[in-house]
Order: C-alpha cells, then sequence, then structure tokens
C-alpha cells in the first residue's frame, strides 16, 4: 500500500484542519481529539456505516447555509472539505440514534457487566440524550450458551454488526453470524456451543455493550474502576502480546488487551486472555516448604530459614548448577546465573531445543533477513509458512497472516479509486482474492482456508521444499536432487510469488524439532535478501521468554542431567523439567543429586521431587522483562503486591491469608531469594541489586545483547510533576472497608520499588509514556475506546512510540547459504516418525491451569493418516501400542487425514501424556491389551 | 424482415455499443423502478476500455415488491421476449457477459414462462455463444429471488445475487464500476428495458414523440383501490391523473367519494383532488410534492381512513426493513406502533410529534438506503393532508370511520 504523504486541508465549524489525505473524516475528527461519537466503525475494521450516530452536517462551500447530513465515517475528509460537528441538527441527530438504540435497550446497567466501561453509556452521555419517550414493549432474545470464554445477554444488542465483522471477517471464524431482520437481528451461533474461533474472546472488547462479556471475569465480578492495572505482557506464548491484568483483593480478576501498534494491535487470543487462572490457583506455592531428610512431605518454614537452608545446600555441594527456564524472566534467569556461574548455568529447556534456538539466534543475528514485528507481518505481501502450526503455537501470528493476505489485493480497490476504510466495498471488490500465502506442514492447519497453497510432510520433506525455493529464488543455493516433478512445480511457484513483492514473508520455528527446516527457512530468506527483497524471516518460539532464554546462553537439560551427580545441588527455577526431560532418566539423576532446589509459583512433579521450594511471584507480582520471538524486550509491571495480605474466596470477597499472616509476604521475585542467596555468599559486590534498574544494569553490563533493556521504561524513580503512576483508578473504591473486618487501622499500601507506579489511587492523572500505561480511559470515554486518546492518529502508534525495544538487528551482507540438504522422508516398515502436535488449549502449561481452557484441551491421543492406521488394522478411537524412547505408551487413535504416510502425530505438552523428546522414529502397534 | 428479435439483429450487426448507449440516451428513456434515473446515463458509467475488468454483468430488477404494484408482473407474464430482447441489446451496449433475471419469489407464472422463453431464445442463437453470428456472445440466468422487499433495492439485489443477506451497499462506489462480484454492473427495471428494443427499432425522435412531455416514451400506469376499473394502461408519458382515475379506471365505485390518491406506490405522497390535472412525469409529479415512483397509484375514497391506510403501509415497511442501519430498523417499528395505538384508541396528542420528528429524520442520507425515507413520504404527508383525521382518533379514542 503506497504511504500517502499528501496532506489536505478540511473545516470543522470553519476551523481550518490539516490531515494526512486518504482518511475519513471520522478517522480524522477522532484523531485530532473531536469527540465525535460513533459505534460501528472501529480502527481494525474500517468503516461500514450501518449506526449513523457519526453524523456531521457537511457543506458544499462557504455560502451553503443549509448543509445536508453526513456519516463522517463514510466520508472522506478530503481537500476543502466543509462539515460542523456542533450544527443543531447533526447534534439532534446524533441524539436520535441513541434515543433510537434505548427503545429496546434494556436498562440493566447496574447488573450490566459493561457499565462502567461501556461505550453504549459513554456514547449516551455524549450525545446528550436522556429522556425516554418510547412506551411500547421492547423486543427481547433467548440467549446461547457461546462456551466458557464468552458470555450472550442479547437483549442489550444495539446491532453495530462490529462483532460479525471481526469474528467473520477479521479473524476468518465460520461458526457465528448474523440472522433475521428489522428489529428482531441477532447475532450468534445456529444453537448454543462453544464458540470455535481462537479469538473469541475479542468479542468482549469489540462489542460496544454488555451483550457479549467475560465469562470468567463473572466468578469474580469486578466493575472497570474497582479494578487495580498494571502494564504486563501474556506469559502463554512467544509472541509476547501487551496485556493490562486486573487485580482486586488479592485475586487476579481479568486479563484485557493492552494496545501496542507494533504487536498485539487491538486484539489478543482465547489462550491468552483467559489462561490467567493459575495465579488463583490452589496449586499455587505460598510460603517455602522444606523437606527434612527421608521424610516424605515438605513443611511449611519462615523466608529467613528457607535463604538460610540454600545458602547451607550451596555451601556444602562442590557443584552447583542452576536450570534456567524459558518462561522466567530476564533478571530470574540472570541472579541464577550469577549465582552458580555461567558455566554452571543451563537452559531451561531440552538440549535439542537449545541447540534450535541457537541457530535461530545465529541466523536472525548474522543473516540479512529482519526478524518482524506482528504489525510487519500483518502488511508482508507474500509469505511462506515452513513447517509451524502457527494458529496453535502462535495463534495471534495467524490472526495477522489472516490480516496480510489482504494486502496485496488492495490494489485491486485502489484501482477503483475505493478508500481502504471502505470496508464492505473494499471486500466486495476484492471477492476471494487473497495474496499469496503457501503453507507447508506435517498436518492441516486453521489458516489453510486462507492459502494460496498447502504442503504436507513429514520435517525433511518440508526441509527440502524449503530448500528448492532457496535455490529456484538463488543459484547460489543448494541445490536438491529428485524432488518429485510436483513438488519442484510448487518450489518453483513459490519462489516466483514470493520474489514478486517488495515485503516477502518467510515463517518457520522449531516445532518439528529440524535443524534442516530452519536452515531452509534462512535460505529462502537469504536468497529474497539477495534479490533485492526487504524479506523478513520470523521464528515462532513456544514460550514468552524463549529468546531471552536463549540469549543468555547455557547447554540444556539434557546436558544438565548428565552432569548430577551425588555431589550436586540442582536449583531449578519456574520449570517443571518433567516437561522437557525423559521421566526415567530424570528419576535417576534427581533422586541421586545432594539437594533439589525449586524457585517456582505453582506446585509440579519437580516441586514434588524437590527437598527446598521457594515461593516465586508470578508475573502478576512481579516486575521483569521478556523477550518475545521478535526479539523486542518488554516490561511486565505487577498488578498484584506479593506481600499483599489480601486475597478472595470464591466469591470474589476478601479474606485474609493466614498462611501469610505468619511470616508476612513470603512470596518473592525468584531472582530476590537468589540475590539474598548471593549476597550472603558475599562475593564481592555482584548481586548486591536493591531493585529492578539495579539487576538490569547488571545485566546490560554482563551481556551486551541486553543493553535496550534499559531503554523499555523508565526507571524506578522516574515521577511527573513528582508524582508516581497509580495502579488504581481515581475512582477505586473500598480502599478503607476491605480490610475493616480485620483492623479498622488502613494499611500503608505496599511498596513496588521496583517501578515508577504506585499501589494506590494517588498519583500522576495525565497520560504517563506508553510503557507505563496501566489501562486506558480518559474523560468521557469509559470503555476501551478511550484508546483513542491515547494515539496520535487513531488506529496508529501510541503516542510517544510503542513500548519494547529491539533486540537484534539483521546484518547488511549474510553469510553463505545453509548447504546441509537432508535426505527425503523414507517411510518404516513398522516404524512411524512421531511429529508433535500443538493446540492452543492444551500444549501450553500455566493456561491449563485455568479450568475453562483445561475443558477444550484435547484427550491424549495418537494420530495417523487412514492409509497407516488402515495398515495397522485400527480404527479412529481404537488403542495403539507406541514405543518411544524405550518407554511405551498406549494410545487412541485419531485420524487425520493430512499427516503424511509414515509419519505421525503426538498432541505436545498435555498432562497426560509423559515428555516425548519429538521429532523422532517410534513403533507403532495395534494394542494386544484391548479389553 | 418480420418476426421478434430485430433489433437484437440489428445492434449486433449493425451499430457499436457505444452507438446503442448513445441512442438511448437521445431517448431520454427514464428508469421505470422508481427512482427515474436516465437510463443512458447509467449505461455510460460502465468501464467500456480494453482494460475494463469481466465478467461484465446486466440485470433485469424483476423483483417488483413496491405495495401497489404490479406492472412488471404484466410484462413478465404477458410478453417475456421482450424483456430478455431488451436485455440482450442493454448487455450489448455495456459488454455485459452474463445477465440475470432477478425475480420476484411470488411471480411463479412468470418464472415458469421466463424460463422458456430464455430456453427458446437460447435455442434460435439470440443467447449463447456468437448471437446472430456476430462476435457478442451473452449468458442468461432466472434467478429465483428468495424474498423480501430490499432485493428490489439496487445494492441489495446485488448481495441478495450474491446469495448473502439482502442489505444495501453503499454508493460510491456506483455497481456500474463495482457491482456484482465486484464487477461493473447495470441493473434495470423491466419496464425499462421492455422500452429498449422499440427505441433501437423505431428511434430515439419516435420514442420521444410518445410522450406528453419532452421526457419521452410511454408509461404502464396502473390503479388499484376502489375504483370501477382497477387495472394497469400502456399511456404515453405525461398522461394526467385525472385520465388515468376517471377514464381508465373509471373514477372512484358509487357510493364513494374521491379523497385522495398514493401516485407511484406506496412510498409516494398523496395527492388531492387539486392535483388531478397534474401530468403523471417525474417533473410534474415532484412539482407537485409527490412522485411518479412506479406510476401505479393506490386510490383512496372517503369511506377508507387513511389513518389504517398509512398504518398498513408503515407495518409493512418496518417488516421489510433490513435492519442494518438504527433509524429505519428502529424508527419504523416505533412509527408503526405509533400509529397501530392511534388506530387502536391508544392515541396520545404527543404522538403526532413523534411521527413527525420521524418523517424529518428518516430523510435521504439520515439512513443508509432509500427504504426508510421512501417509507416516511405517504405518512409525511398525510399528516399534513389529514392531520383531523390523526387527531380525531386520539381525541376520540377510536377510528370515527368504523
Amino acid at each position: 500500500m503506497p504511504i500517502e504523504m499528501t496532506m489536505v486541508t478540511f473545516y470543522i465549524d470553519n476551523q481550518p484542519y490539516v490531515v494526512q489525505a486518504g482518511r475519513n473524516l471520522l478517522h480524522a475528527c477522532l484523531s485530532l481529539g473531536f469527540n465525535l461519537p460513533y459505534f460501528c466503525w472501529h480502527p481494525a475494521l474500517g468503516s461500514v456505516g450501518a449506526c449513523r450516530q457519526c453524523a456531521v452536517k457537511q457543506f458544499k462551500d462557504e455560502q451553503d447555509t443549509r448543509g445536508k447530513i453526513v456519516m463522517a465515517c463514510m466520508t472522506p475528509a478530503a481537500d476543502s472539505t466543509r462539515i460542523s460537528i456542533t450544527d443543531p441538527e447533526a447534534h439532534q441527530f446524533r441524539a436520535s440514534v441513541i434515543e433510537w438504540l434505548m427503545m429496546n435497550h434494556p436498562h440493566d446497567c447496574p447488573v450490566c457487566d459493561e457499565g462502567g466501561e461501556c461505550h453504549l453509556q459513554d456514547m449516551t452521555v455524549m450525545t446528550g440524550h436522556s429522556y425516554r419517550e418510547f412506551r411500547f414493549p421492547k423486543r427481547t432474545f433467548r440467549n446461547q450458551d457461546l462456551g466458557p470464554f464468552v458470555n450472550h445477554e442479547m437483549n442489550r444488542c444495539i446491532e453495530c454488526y462490529r462483532c460479525v465483522r471481526f469474528y467473520r471477517d477479521y479473524a476468518g471464524g465460520r461458526d457465528f453470524d448474523v440472522f433475521a431482520a428489522h428489529d428482531h437481528v441477532y447475532f450468534g451461533r445456529h444453537e448454543s456451543g462453544t464458540l470455535e474461533s481462537e479469538f473469541s474472546g475479542n468479542l468482549v472488547e469489540v462489542c460496544p455493550t454488555g451483550v457479549f462479556t467475560d465469562k470468567t471475569l463473572k466468578k469474580h465480578y469486578t466493575r472497570k474502576w474497582d479494578l487495580q492495572t498494571a502494564p504486563s505482557v501474556c506469559v502463554h506464548c512467544g509472541l509476547g502480546c501487551n496485556t493490562i491484568p486486573g487485580e482486586r483483593y488479592g485475586t487476579l480478576r481479568q486479563i484485557r488487551n493492552r494496545f501496542n501498534h507494533e504487536v498485539n494491535g487491538y486484539f489478543l487470543c482465547d489462550r491468552g486472555r483467559y489462561g490467567y487462572e493459575f495465579v488463583n490457583s490452589e496449586k499455587r506455592i505460598r510460603e517455602p516448604l522444606f523437606r527434612e531428610d527421608g521424610r516424605s512431605s515438605l513443611e511449611a518454614i519462615s523466608p529467613d530459614s528457607a535463604t538460610e537452608k540454600l545458602i547451607e545446600f550451596c555451601a556444602e555441594s562442590s557443584a552447583v548448577i542452576g536450570i534456567g527456564s524459558p518462561r522466567a524472566s530476564l533478571e530470574a534467569n540472570f541472579a541464577l546465573r550469577t549465582l552458580v556461574g555461567p558455566e554452571h548455568f543451563f537452559q531451561g529447556v531440552s538440549d535439542r531445543e537449545t541447540s534450535l534456538s541457537s541457530l535461530v539466534l545465529s541466523i536472525l543475528k548474522e543473516g540479512p533477513a529482519r526478524s518482524p514485528s506482528l504489525h510487519e507481518v500483518e502488511i508482508a505481501d507474500a509469505v511462506f509458512v515452513l513447517g509451524e502450526d502457527v494458529t496453535n503455537v502462535a495463534p495471534m501470528l495467524a490472526l495477522a497472516l489472516r490480516q496480510s493476505v489482504r494486502h496485496q489485493p488492495m490494489k485491486i480497490a485502489e484501482r477503483l479509486h475505493i478508500p481502504e476504510w471502505d470496508d464492505a466495498a473494499v471486500r466486495e471488490a476484492v471477492q476471494q482474492q487473497r495474496g499469496p500465502l503457501f503453507i507447508a506442514t506435517t498436518d492441516s492447519t486453521m489458516l489453510d482456508d486462507v492459502a494460496t497453497a498447502t504442503y504436507r510432510g513429514a520435517p525433511n520433506d518440508l526441509a527440502l521444499l524449503g530448500f528448492a525455493v532457496a535455490q529456484a529464488l538463488n543459484s547460489d543455493a543448494p541445490k536438491v536432487a529428485n524432488l518429485p516433478d510436483e513438488v519442484s512445480a510448487l518450489a518453483n511457484r513459490i519462489a516466483v510469488e514470493l520474489k514478486d513483492t517488495e515485503h516477502p514473508l518467510v515463517i518457520s520455528g522449531m516445532s518439528c524439532g529440524s535443524e534442516a527446516l530452519i536452515q531452509s527457512a534462512a535460505n529462502v530468506a537469504w536468497a529474497l535478501c539477495a534479490a533485492g527483497r526487504s524479506a523478513a524471516l520470523c521464528f515462532t518460539t513456544a514460550e514468552c521468554n524463549s529468546v531471552g532464554a536463549a540469549l543468555m546462553g547455557g547447554s540444556g537439560i539434557d546436558t544438565a542431567i548428565e552432569s548430577m551427580s551425588e555431589n550436586t545441588t540442582v536449583i531449578v527455577l519456574e520449570n517443571d523439567l518433567y516437561r522437557r526431560a525423559d521421566r526415567a532418566k530424570l528419576d535417576a539423576a534427581l533422586a541421586a543429586v545432594k539437594h533439589l532446589v525449586v524457585i517456582d509459583h505453582l506446585d509440579s512433579e519437580t516441586v514434588q521431587k524437590a527437598g527446598l521450594v521457594l515461593p516465586a511471584a508470578t508475573f502478576a507480582e512481579s516486575d521483569g522483562t521478556f523477550v518475545n520471538n521478535e526479539g523486542r524486550a518488554q516490561r511486565f509491571y505487577q498488578v498484584l503486591s506479593a506481600k499483599s495480605r489480601i486475597g478472595s474466596d470464591s466469591y470474589g470477597d476478601p479474606f485474609e491469608r493466614s498462611d501469610q499472616l505468619r511470616s508476612g509476604g513470603v512470596v518473592k521475585e525468584s531472582w530476590r531469594w537468589l540475590r539474598d542467596v548471593i549476597k550472603a555468599t558475599d562475593r564481592s559486590d555482584a548481586g548486591h541489586w536493591t531493585n529492578l534498574d539495579e539487576i538490569d544494569g547488571a545485566l546490560a553490563a554482563a551481556l551486551p545483547v541486553f543493553a535496550p533493556i534499559l531503554k523499555i521504561a523508565p526507571p524506578a524513580n522516574f515521577r511527573i510533576a513528582g508524582q508516581k503512576i497509580p495502579r488504581q483508578p481515581h475512582r477505586y473504591s473500598g480502599r478503607t472497608a476491605m480490610l475493616a473486618q480485620l483492623s479498622v487501622h488502613e494499611p500503608k499500601p505496599p511498596d513496588d520499588p521496583d517501578s515508577p507506579l504506585s499501589f494506590s489511587m494517588e498519583g500522576y492523572e495525565g497520560e504517563p509514556p506508553s510503557s507505563l500505561i496501566p489501562r486506558f480511559w480518559s474523560p468521557g470515554w469509559n470503555s476501551i475506546q478511550s484508546l483513542n486518546k491515547f494515539q496520535d492518529e487513531v488506529g496508529g502508534p501510541l503516542r510517544g512510540g510503542d513500548p519494547g525495544q529491539r533486540l537484534i538487528e539483521p546484518k547488511q551482507t549474510g553469510p553463505k547459504f545453509f548447504d546441509e540438504v537432508p535426505d527425503a522422508f523414507q517411510r518404516r516398515n513398522d516404524e512411524w516418525f512421531l511429529v508433535p502436535l500443538s493446540h492452543i488449549f492444551g500444549s501450553e502449561e500455566l493456561s491449563l491451569f485455568s479450568p475453562a481452557i483445561a475443558a477444550r484441551a484435547p484427550q491424549r491421543y495418537l494420530a495417523m493418516n487412514d492409509d497407516d492406521a488402515g495398515r495397522l488394522a485400527v480404527t479412529e478411537g481404537e488403542e495403539v501400542e507406541l514405543r518411544l524412547g524405550g518407554n511405551i505408551h498406549y494410545l487412541p487413535v485419531k485420524i487425520r487425514h493430512a499427516l503424511a504416510k509414515g509419519t505421525a502425530g503426538l498432541p505436545v505438552g498435555l498432562r497426560e501424556l509423559p515428555f516425548v523428546d519429538l521429532a523422532a522414529w517410534g513403533r507403532i502397534a495395534k494394542c494386544n491389551h484391548n479389553e | 424482415m418480420a418476426g421478434g428479435y430485430q433489433a437484437v439483429r440489428k445492434v449486433v450487426r449493425e451499430m457499436t455499443p457505444q452507438a446503442v448507449t448513445a441512442l438511448i440516451k437521445d431517448s431520454n428513456l427514464k428508469g421505470r423502478g422508481g427512482a427515474g434515473f436516465p437510463t443512458g446515463l447509467k449505461w455510460s458509467f460502465v468501464p467500456m476500455g480494453d482494460d475494463a475488468r469481466h465478467p461484465k454483468y446486466l440485470i433485469a430488477n424483476a423483483d417488483e415488491m413496491e405495495p401497489g404494484t404490479f406492472k412488471d408482473r404484466l410484462l413478465l407474464e404477458g410478453d417475456p421476449h421482450q424483456l430478455i430482447e431488451g436485455m440482450i441489446v442493454a448487455a450489448y451496449a455495456i459488454h455485459a457477459d452474463v445477465a440475470y433475471i432477478f425475480l420476484r419469489w411470488a411471480y411463479r407464472l412468470a418464472a415458469e414462462r421466463l424460463q422458456r422463453a430464455v430456453a427458446e431464445a437460447y435455442a434460435n442463437n439470440y443467447l449463447g455463444p456468437n448471437i446472430c453470428g456476430s462476435d457478442y456472445s451473452l449468458e442468461m440466468y432466472l434467478h429465483v429471488s428468495a424474498g423480501r422487499y430490499m432485493c428490489g433495492e439496487e445494492t441489495g439485489l446485488l448481495n441478495a445475487l450474491e446469495g448473502k443477506r439482502a442489505t444495501p451497499r453503499a454508493k460510491p462506489p456506483f455497481p456500474a464500476v463495482s457491482g456484482l462480484w465486484g464487477k461493473p454492473t447495470v441493473v434495470n427495471n423491466v419496464e425499462t428495458l421492455c422500452n429498449v428494443p422499440h427505441i433501437v427499432n423505431h428511434g430515439a425522435e419516435w420514442f420521444k414523440s410518445l410522450s406528453h412531455t419532452g421526457e419521452g416514451g410511454t408509461k404502464i400506469y396502473g390503479a388499484s383501490g376502489k375504483v370501477k376499473h382497477p387495472g394497469a394502461w400502456e399511456l404515453p408519458l405525461g398522461t394526467t391523473v385525472r385520465e388515468i382515475l376517471e377514464e381508465h379506471a373509471g373514477g372512484v365505485r358509487d357510493g364513494l367519494k374521491f379523497r385522495g390518491l398514493i401516485p407511484g406506490g406506496a412510498s409516494t405522497e398523496f395527492l388531492l383532488e387539486q392535483h388531478l390535472d397534474v401530468k403523471m412525469d417525474f417533473e410534474s409529479v415532484q412539482k407537485a410534492g409527490s412522485r411518479l415512483g412506479t406510476g401505479t397509484m393506490i386510490v383512496m375514497d372517503d369511506k377508507t381512513c387513511p389513518v389504517g391506510l398509512v398504518l398498513n403501509l408503515e407495518r409493512f415497511f418496518a417488516q421489510e426493513s433490513c435492519g442494518w442501519c438504527t433509524p429505519c430498523r428502529e424508527g419504523l417499528p416505533w412509527t408503526a406502533k405509533v400509529l397501530q395505538a392511534i388506530e387502536n384508541g391508544d392515541g396520545q396528542p404527543i404522538d403526532m410529534q413523534r411521527l413527525a420528528l420521524h418523517t424529518k429524520l428518516l430523510g435521504p442520507g439520515h439512513t443508509f438506503c432509500a427504504l426508510a425515507p421512501g417509507a416516511m413520504e405517504p405518512l409525511q404527508s398525510a399528516l399534513n393532508y389529514f392531520k383531523d383525521d390523526f387527531e380525531r382518533h386520539i381525541r376520540e379514542k377510536r377510528c370515527p370511520l368504523r
């Protein structure tokens, strides 16, 4: 899309304003700060002109005094356009629109979840309508059960059509639509049932009223103005979407989207939105635990004793090793590394993953292809996905890809002079045309419906396709011999389509466990760079700090296990090793070591084996830094003080945590537990960090790749007009009543030495730097639409720039192509090549603690295509015996037609399935012990 | 040469598409579907260059659902080949590749006859490849609608034909630029297209000479209501109201007196006794405060309650609202409910203001399409001309005529 830098002058109430050409009037007026009401327009969805709320008066010229009413969202802000917002007829019309919407709207604000952040409330006040004249019965609907995430209350609907446009047009969902006509228009499914789209949760933010609300919030409902919030980052995959967690009475109540133009924009996936309940789980470790030698159970001890014990263990072991974690912050990993020393620090992932992530990082650091942000993915004009089931591994990346395929066809609309924001007209002109998206994976994916072509194969075959594409693009890339004709033809086609654009994108990752696949992706991207294209290369990563942990270096868990002996003290940081290593090996090694110390927030198998357990703060209770798959370092801030004495019961009412009464605030950031040990072992001045700025300073000094993290956000002593930034809105209630049943004395608010944010309502009420914005609110704009006030251009970057700092930039010229072309995949007689199958609900560790998500996780299974199942004489649901890596698993069969013959699929990360190091060969046989 | 399809033979063998469009422009033919837009001008908006997008479409709007209108039905049932011929000429003029007849579902007899006529045309090389031995090919399909008044709206029709919900589209872009499936499309009314072969055969001047005013051609006028001879008649465009009502329809039935009429289907304003000498052409009717619309008048006698009549119409419009835009979706049911209350004797004085306000608020440009503004036309003029009737209903808490 060519960037139009021409400016136009248009007039609002006879005042001239200069704006960029190509905008519509609503966009222009909102960006200029005018409070023009609207409903159906959305910055990510464009204009359709349905609601008629944004009516303004347009005049032909200065002499025209009569004018006519037009809809701002559907009218171009062209040169010399003249409008009036305050024109009395336009004002009355806008108030009438609210009056019409209020005819049937149930006046249930007091019991409606949306109240307090309701766009309809805001627009009603803005237009000035107040008196009800309609005296007839309202139309009503029956609601549907849409599943555990989204609540349905259709009587509140104002028929703005945003939900169906988001669900179907933007997110590609099929099982939700609009039905019927006139004032009986209905938005829902054809029958009750769980919404299938992985992005269904966005309905609760897209809907301007309380039709679609967060069903999990209902269990512990809190008004927006009563929620304490902070800027944070999602912990459920490697994309690092920005979030706003909301807390009250010590429970995390809700996750909402935090706009970041470069990353997630306006939306989140359902795993990120609903995976938060692990923070409140009864499986949380809330105090230090210690196991006397030989005794079987872990007993609570005081934090000081716990720290002493750890110091003891470190002193008495000849070898102290630390195993970090890709889901722990940079600071936590660095503290552990500092304590044990870089030579004894291990990355918290398998050796295979360590080596693959190392490869990925060197490709991004040494090569010419840029690691793109999610926003850059959206505007890529040709995409090649090699080996990643994006919808399940990095869901928001899939949403971005759905937008990217609209990019090239925009030319059609351009030629017809249809503005980009005229959404219905653009879609009509473009029809089903899409930009090139080629998906080469081991199994079918949810993105296939927008793919130009798909290719299925075992990882080696996918790599061969990649190598072939690179060769077709550049003769210096290695040749692939003996490629079947149709694969060769496909490779040529992909090469042509990728080369024919300015911004091609290659996506790959470590999910298949294949080095060759990653190398082939690099070859394609580098070949495109050599051809003068601005090629981007995106690698998905599994966890929220996979890249951060990988940048810190260290060998993998398998090497760590090898190094364990009876003299070793093992410190495990926020990691359940049983999810990442072979059970038998792990059992043996952990049984043998001198001490096993675990610092974590949730109970796990590893915790159950430990001799000492220290309670780590979750993301919601700590401040820290994660690095996403783009290489963007982002800051998350605590929303719950770990030191708070309050918790909530199942009704959401406050109670005092008796277990914390004894010791008072024992949950600590992992790095602070470790810092206390480092300080005590008195190693010069290392590790005497008092706050986040100091540990970040040490980290940046020790590992220069992390230097940009010092620029992510202002330091802890940052103030505006001498004030901190309040986590609580100025209407926050109950401060003195909250603990009144325990003590009438109002406790001092907890301190956060790591940030300029306060646990209070007091502080600077204006707009802080973007990385510190704890919530979006503006006078008169109580809903998420208030975000408009934080952007210079609505829909554009946050004022002052979006949060996050990139750590990895490409080099101008690159290394030579990778030249180890693998052999084609060969089937074996009674062995199958097992490939991992990822599930958005089920494969990720933390989100599984949310009941709603666990309910949607699949049962364990083994997938094979019909041909292979036929060979084994098994049908869907029958059990087979899988022998793999010295273990036997009994699994029911699922038929997946798209899996390549000779391969089989195992779901990743399910609790009932032990860890398997995939991809690998395994023997499968029909189960003889059936019945 | 004798027989039908002379016009098709003439255009594909002897005229360029541009010449055909120029001819129709010259003839002053205006759309007979209600809007009165100059037909030749509409055709001229279709891009004709080598880089024009294909396939291009020509669509006959046979979704006649304007209450009181039945002229197209007569044309469809009585002479389907006339329409088909007109469509082929129109399609040729815009380089269309495919033509559709979008037919109202309830017109079953028309569907049968059109189906047969299309097949006959194919069999005789008037449709399909190389029409009459020329380079021009055209495929034609009959599509029977699933129902709803909104399908008669040009852009609602396009959406319905694509299998989507029948909601309208915003213009620009106009269908000539981005229409059916995003391609250049012209939608014309049945009656409009039926004039085309005759213009080709006899020329623009002849066509212009047929009317009483400068607007060209004949019009099928109709009359319904309690008249002696309800029906339809093809007359010169510009025939007076009086001639249609008294001469052809025989005047109001014995024992009843004329009170008013809606000249062009439900969505037009009333004309009264003082307007009987108004010429029924686009400009003259507009000057008299109404619209020619479809030209089929609904006649109201003095024993028919205007409130009840308007209530009936507004209930229709409220039900047919597609539900896309707020004022129509909510405003029309409100007016219908208010009118029902008045008719039931539950009206309140403030209801008059509410109705009047709606006639102002639901104006063109305020709503997404013309359905709601059309719905307000009879209401607005009834409030104006029959104010007493409304007020009596409210005061006496009943319909005075019952």
